[in-house]
């Protein structure tokens, strides 16, 4: 144990996703000894991003503004929306500049055992983007796990009514890696989810 | 396959111990208490990653120690393959073969199988439905790994459902809730459902005649035995390995059974409501065999297991049989049949407190097991 504010900042550091005890402690230490401009700069950083950040009115992703960088940009796809769980679930998607529709961010998964059912999501917010029409396909991308694939089947049959294009992202083999190394689930999948070979 | 040597470090009573094997028959003999069986536990934990007598990791690792090291020398298709475990509870197991690590522990599993009969093993004769589950499940999973997949599927959708049929329950109970959610995690039990059900219903078709068979050489009367696969999808619904039918079958019950379900906050119908019955003549085994019929039933389970991978080619031959103690319990007609049955396995480990106990037809190598020593006297 360390004397007083030392380790009230150990403790708050230990609370961060992926930092353990020892590592709080390396990074408090570091701390203690960068020059405080830098010190300065990372409370600045840590304020503002409390204040500025805001969640996207339209998509629920991180923005500065009222709307996210991506909802302002009118030279996305207008007609189709990509669902996504996590803010971060869009930033591995735009790396792949594949997709130039809108995003979606749910927020999470249906998850019954943590208590995490659609109200806790942003389902509501969804069916009133899809309310007026002009959306023509709806990419289900959640996670490919339980939780991911039922809360994919809970908005297909949601908005089915609606007779959009629904789709799911598909699962199978790492592209660029070898076949043996696969694990028989994801090998078992790929097999299922086999497509025609047109030439 | 065969298991041409082991070596043990701080696992259960054993500091350090070397024990190098040959094919055929080698029994561990010594008194209760010296470690007989924490050497063939060693053995069936390396070739399933979980030990036949406890579910948590740590008994497995000696008082007083961080870690155990499971090390075998595994000859399988003429080639020589070294697996290591290191088992360190509360923490991931690291594995390696041939000095490589592995990404994932649970690779090793399949490298060497066994098949291991053990006192322990009377439960599936005498206990609950669960371990009869828990039976054709392992099975399964050692035949077609891929449904070591589905079972973790169905698994946390049960626990999910679960979840939700308590919450939800009171919810609708009282008027309100929302049953689409539900309708979701319906789906997904009937699928993963459907999948594990055909599997175990192709299983019991396949073990069912080499369970009998095996029944009939250990027992030599008392018999026929019979292996009902019970099914908590009620009797009119047709048993056949088709998993179309069976998801429809489910998504039917279950649409049936909301209301109670929704009582009771629990899934009322799919795999793990089902048992699979065994019968001795008319009779169903459970609260009508006795000990020793018990014993031998639970005894032919196991050898139906071995018979059936042993069938399956291309999997490195053989599975070596492990019989934890299983001679004491038997009467001297019993044990010679059980000895004529398996003298003639590539490798066959065998414990006993006595010696005596161990037929003569089994007379390969002994070992005798003393306060956590090994000495090869045969």
């Amino acid at each position: 144990m360390y004397e007083g504010v030392v380790q009230d900042l150990i403790d708050e550091l230990g609370q961060l996703p992926g930092v353990g005890p020892k590592s709080a402690q390396r990074i408090a230490f570091h701390l203690l000894a960068a020059d405080p401009v830098d010190v300065r700069r990372l409370i600045t950083a840590l304020t503002e991003v409390k204040e500025k950040v805001r969640f996207c009115r339209t998509c629920g992703n991180v923005a500065e503004e009222d709307q996210c960088r991506i909802c302002r940009d009118t030279r996305r796809d207008l007609s189709v929306i990509c669902v996504v769980e996590e803010s971060k679930d869009v930033v591995a998607i735009e790396k792949t500049r594949e997709f130039r529709g809108r995003y979606h961010v749910l927020g999470g998964a249906i998850s019954p055992i943590e208590g995490i059912g659609p109200d806790d999501l942003r389902v509501k917010e969804l069916m009133t983007r899809l309310a007026d029409g002009s959306i023509t396909e709806l990419i289900l991308a959640t996670d490919p796990n339980l939780e991911g694939e039922a809360t994919a089947t809970y908005l297909a049959r949601l908005v089915k009514p609606m007779g959009l294009r629904v789709t799911r992202l598909a699962s199978g083999l790492p592209v660029g890696g070898d076949l043996e190394y696969a694990d028989e689930v994801t090998l078992g999948r790929a097999f299922e989810g086999r497509r025609l070979l047109d030439v | 396959m065969r298991l041409t040597h082991l070596s043990l470090r701080d696992f259960r009573s054993y500091v350090e111990v070397e024990l190098p094997l040959d094919a055929g028959v080698t029994a561990l003999v010594g008194p209760n208490g010296q470690g007989k069986t924490n050497l063939v536990e060693a053995v069936g934990y390396l070739a399933t990653l979980g030990s036949h007598r406890v579910a948590q990791d740590a008994p497995l690792v000696r008082l007083g120690s961080e870690r155990a090291v499971v090390r075998a020398n595994v000859v399988r298709d003429d080639r020589a393959l070294l697996v290591e475990i290191e088992i360190t509870p509360g923490k991931a197991n690291r594995a390696r073969v041939n000095r490589a690590p592995v990404p994932r522990a649970r690779e090793v599993i399949g490298i060497l199988r066994t098949v291991l009969f053990a006192p322990e093993d009377l439960a599936l004769v005498k206990g609950d439905p669960t371990e009869r589950r828990r039976f054709l499940d392992d099975l399964l999973v050692l035949r077609t790994p891929r449904l070591a997949g589905v079972r973790a599927d169905y698994d946390r959708v049960l626990r999910q459902r679960n979840a939700l049929l308590k919450s939800a329950g009171a919810g609708i109970r009282a008027g309100k809730g929302d049953l689409r959610t539900l309708e979701v995690w319906d789906s997904h039990l009937a699928t993963t459902g459907a999948e594990l059900l055909a599997a175990r219903l192709d299983l019991v078709e396949v073990i069912r005649p080499l369970v009998d068979k095996a029944y009939d050489a250990v027992a030599d009367s008392g018999g026929p035995v019979a292996l009902d696969y019970k099914c908590s999808l009620g009797e009119d619904v047709p048993l056949v390995p088709d998993r179309d039918v069976l998801s429809a079958a489910l998504l039917s019950e279950i649409s049936n059974l909301r209301r109670n379900e929704l009582e009771r906050g629990i899934s009322l119908v799919g795999p793990h409501r089902d048992d699979l019955l065994l019968k001795l003549g008319p009779l169903p085994a459970k609260g009508y065999a006795s000990h020793g019929e018990s014993w031998s039933f639970a005894l032919a389970l196991r050898l139906a297991a071995y018979d059936l991978l042993r069938s399956d080619t291309d999997e490195g031959g053989e599975p070596v049989l492990i019989l934890d103690d299983v001679f004491a319990e038997l009467d001297v007609g019993r044990r010679e049949r059980l000895a004529g049955m398996v003298a003639r396995a590539e490798q066959v480990l065998v414990t006993a407190a006595v010696a005596a106990d161990v037929p003569e037809e089994l007379a390969g190598a002994r070992v005798d097991v003393m306060a956590g020593e090994v000495r090869r006297v045969r």
